[in-house]
């Protein structure tokens, strides 16, 4: 553990630079009417990590309410309102922005050499429109909230419940716009905005995760949209799409529904895996093993995604026929996910590995995620299917994928880029804690979930049967450690704005063009537009870059 | 589609070299007007995809149940009136014309003939509405509405409703698949009513644009907001010839 590749400046003459896009301009009104993508990324960080504490809050009140079999800390009613606002608030104003917002606003730009977003007045639009849907989604809390799950299956939403779906019905459709604002800008920006020399095989796989990832909010999340209004419509004036009494299909809604959803679980997971993409390769000093097929198999995951939707509803009444067609295609899925995983531990393989935190969440990332996924191939399996949906396997499934994966993958990015985004290190020691903490709190809190399914403990209940209650208590105790393991990112984090060492352009001598900037960088990221000369992960060209400074120097 | 960079390629000395040449429309972090130009365009096209997906989930709506319920679609439909439709449809398409011409004034820079185009387009945009209302209000008037107030009466008892039966002469339909009719009407609504809604943010962004034009804002060489809209609306015209045909048009010889 004793290696490293930090390199950092003399910290007694090292300065952060007086000119960069935090200092150019001050003032609220400097920040709230800003067009560059790096001060609305950091908007975004800021308001996603908010929703991300009221999200965990909610986690820990359920949590807290399973600890016991009996429904005591709250009533039944309240522990559905407290599942659901903690769904809605997760996926729509955490894990679907959270990379893609805010690193990959601050980093695409930079990646391909361009001075920002080709529509920076969109990428505006597009957080204010995330604030506003998150604003309405609080109210709706405050409200009374709602009870239907963060799915709002039909008839339960339409018919058979009287809280506030429609109001968090319009805060999903507003961040839904938000989220297509912010894909529609990426392609532009990566087709329209790359640099001399930027062909598309020398981009770095996390714009290649991030245009597979954009590809799906622009195709898939407007079908949620017209889903919710016409759920918003049937609520109102009483139209009769999803109503079974005037002869509508409340099954139309699911499938609507999850043509949006389950790509959503892919727009949550491919930026996720850009970033792990680039730290292993940073910290193995090697280029990503199987370049292409890496990129490929992100744009793979957005193509098959879009096939897989009705895996959600193997038990909801749909023909065998579908059931099989939807298995079989889900099963192609796990292909591309998998390319990724074994290139990624090939790229380990004879690789000069260093453990920062960065690499300590991407290992967790891989080994969970891993599990994830192949737990995925149990549901998407008919027969394994009927017995486990519906229970606790899905939530520990979901969350493995999602928390094991997800944010591990985006605190592994947000280690990694925080010199770059700030100007200086975080503190070393106590952020490896912190990752060793969240890889161990995660496990205690989700496995047993997995043992708990698979024992046939439906998720959706407050109250369970006694003999399942040492399990709860494990992963409720888990679901402590894992709190304390985000609290404390957060704590030295904050810290480190004032009093970390200063990072220098490039502390981890990585290869990408976002590097070769000073820390934190300019507005225009760039004083002469680059020229990119040299292949993605190239670090010999690094070595000889390196070499000519100190000829300069000399 | 050119590969960005070609476009880019050798320009970046020059554009900063050049600072004092840039059109004051040129915004900071293109290279030049034509990349401007190029990438906005570009994110127009991606917008109207997104347009068809939404208005795709609905569109299968239709045709699902329309084949499941087809004699209720069949009686539903014979309740709107071809004629409005046409001539709606033939209005939405001179707008497009209109808006055609408009891009076309402006790119040759003829301020007053941009001018004219616009309020020309927006007079047929109004007036498409105002024949929408028309049509909507027949439909309040016969409790055709889905909800509360649906009334099932012009399928259970054509006769009731003289004007449509002398044209049709539908036979009345059983009650459970009379019920059915009211599916139809929300998609009927649902459609329409996500139509006009595109209808009216375009006459609200039409009346912005005939004020900037009118200051020649579009006429000095930047013509990419007015190309752009000019998208939008052919876009909205498109999604009404699909509606004419599907809503009016398919159901009413059998």
């Amino acid at each position: 553990m004793s290696a490293t590749i930090v390199s950092l400046p003399d910290q007694s003459t090292a300065r952060i630079p007086k000119m960069n896009y935090l200092t150019k301009e001050n003032g609220l009104l400097s920040w709230l009417l800003t067009g560059d993508h790096k001060r609305i990324a950091m908007l975004y960080l800021i308001s996603l990590s908010f929703f991300f504490f009221i999200g965990g809050a909610l986690a820990g009140l359920i949590r807290l309410e399973l600890l016991t079999p009996q429904a005591d800390l709250m009533a039944t009613d309240t522990y559905n309102k407290v599942f659901t606002m903690h769904g809605v608030i997760m996926i729509f104003f955490f894990l679907v922005p959270s990379v893609p917002a805010t690193l990959g606003n601050f980093l695409i730009p930079m990646m391909i050499g361009a001075k920002d977003l080709a529509l920076p007045k969109i990428n505006l639009l597009s957080w204010y429109l995330y604030v506003a849907g998150g604003i309405l989604a609080i109210y709706t809390m405050a409200a009374g909230g709602v009870d239907t799950g963060w799915t709002f299956t039909t008839p339960l939403s339409t018919h058979y419940v009287n809280t506030n779906v429609l109001t968090t019905g319009l805060a999903a459709f507003i961040a839904g716009f938000s989220s297509i604002f912010t894909g529609l800008n990426f392609i532009v920006t990566i087709h329209k905005m790359r640099c001399p020399g930027m062909t598309w095989f020398r981009l770095p796989l996390f714009v290649w995760a991030h245009y597979a990832a954009s590809i799906l909010m622009v195709l898939a999340t407007p079908v949620v949209a017209i889903a919710i209004v016409l759920i918003a419509l049937e609520r109102t004036i009483g139209i009769g799409v999803f109503d079974p009494t005037k002869g509508g299909d409340p099954l139309l809604f699911q499938h609507l529904f999850w043509f949006y959803s389950h790509p959503a679980v892919y727009i949550m997971i491919l930026p996720g895996m850009g970033v792990i993409s680039e730290t292993i390769s940073t910290f193995s000093r090697k280029r990503v093993f199987g370049y292409t097929a890496v990129a490929f198999s992100s744009v793979a995951i957005a193509v098959f995604g879009f096939f897989v939707w009705a895996h959600h509803m193997f038990i909801m009444g749909i023909s065998n026929y579908a059931v099989l067609v939807f298995s079989l295609l889900t099963m192609l899925v796990a292909v591309p996910s998998a390319i990724k995983i074994f290139n990624w531990t090939f790229t380990l393989y004879k690789g000069s590995i260093t453990f920062e935190t960065p690499m300590l969440y991407t290992f967790g990332f891989m080994g969970l995620f891993t599990i994830g996924g192949l737990t995925g191939v149990f549901l998407g399996t008919s027969g394994t299917d009927i017995h486990l949906t519906e229970t606790y396997f899905i939530v520990a499934h979901f969350h493995f994928v999602m928390v094991g994966g997800m944010l591990m993958a985006f605190l592994a990015g947000i280690h990694f880029w925080w010199p770059k985004i700030t100007g200086r290190m975080y503190p070393e020691k106590i952020s490896q804690l912190a990752a060793v903490v969240t890889f161990i709190g995660f496990n205690f809190t989700f496995f047993p979930q997995f043992i708990l399914g698979t024992l046939g403990m439906p998720r959706r209940y407050a109250s369970y049967p006694p003999e399942f209650q040492v399990l709860n208590v494990f992963s409720t105790a888990g679901a402590t450690i894992l709190g304390v393991g985000y609290l404390l990112p957060v704590l030295y984090l904050t810290w480190s704005l004032k009093y970390g060492e200063i990072a220098g352009n490039n502390p981890w001598q990585a290869t990408g063009l976002e590097w070769q900037t000073q820390s934190p960088p300019l507005t225009e990221n760039f004083t002469v537009t680059p020229i990119m000369d040299h292949e993605a992960y190239d670090y010999e060209w690094l070595e000889k870059q390196k070499e000519k400074e100190v000829t300069h120097a000399g | 589609m050119p590969d960005s960079h070609t476009i880019i390629h050798g320009a970046s000395e020059a554009a900063h070299d050049a600072h004092a040449e840039h059109p004051a429309y040129l915004r900071h972090h293109f290279e030049n007007t034509a990349q401007q130009a190029d990438a906005t365009n570009f994110a127009m096209w991606l917008f109207l995809v997104t347009e068809v997906m939404f208005f795709g989930g609905m569109f299968t709506a239709y045709l699902i149940y329309r084949n499941w319920y087809y004699p209720a679609f069949v009686a539903a439909s014979h309740q709107l009136d071809v004629r409005w439709g046409t001539l709606n449809t033939l209005v939405l398409i001179i707008s497009s014309f209109t808006m055609a011409m408009g891009v076309w004034c402006a790119e040759t820079r003829r301020k007053s003939g941009l001018v004219l185009c616009l309020v020309l387009t927006m007079i047929l945009g109004v007036g498409f509405l105002g024949i929408k209302t028309i049509e909507y209000s027949e439909k309040i008037e016969k409790h055709h509405v889905p909800g509360f107030h649906y009334s099932l009466q012009s399928f259970t008892d054509p006769q009731s409703d003289p004007a449509v039966y002398a044209e049709y002469h539908d036979k009345a339909l059983p009650l459970d698949m009379a019920r059915h009719t009211e599916v139809y009407f929300s998609l009927y609504f649902a459609l329409t009513g996500m139509h006009a809604l595109h209808m009216i943010i375009g006459i609200a962004i039409l009346v912005f644009m005939i004020f900037r034009a009118q200051a020649g804002a579009y006429t000095s060489g930047h013509v990419t907001f007015v190309e752009n809209f000019g998208l939008y609306w052919h876009f909205v015209d498109i999604i009404w010839i699909y509606l004419f045909a599907l809503l009016y048009l398919i159901s009413r010889h059998q």
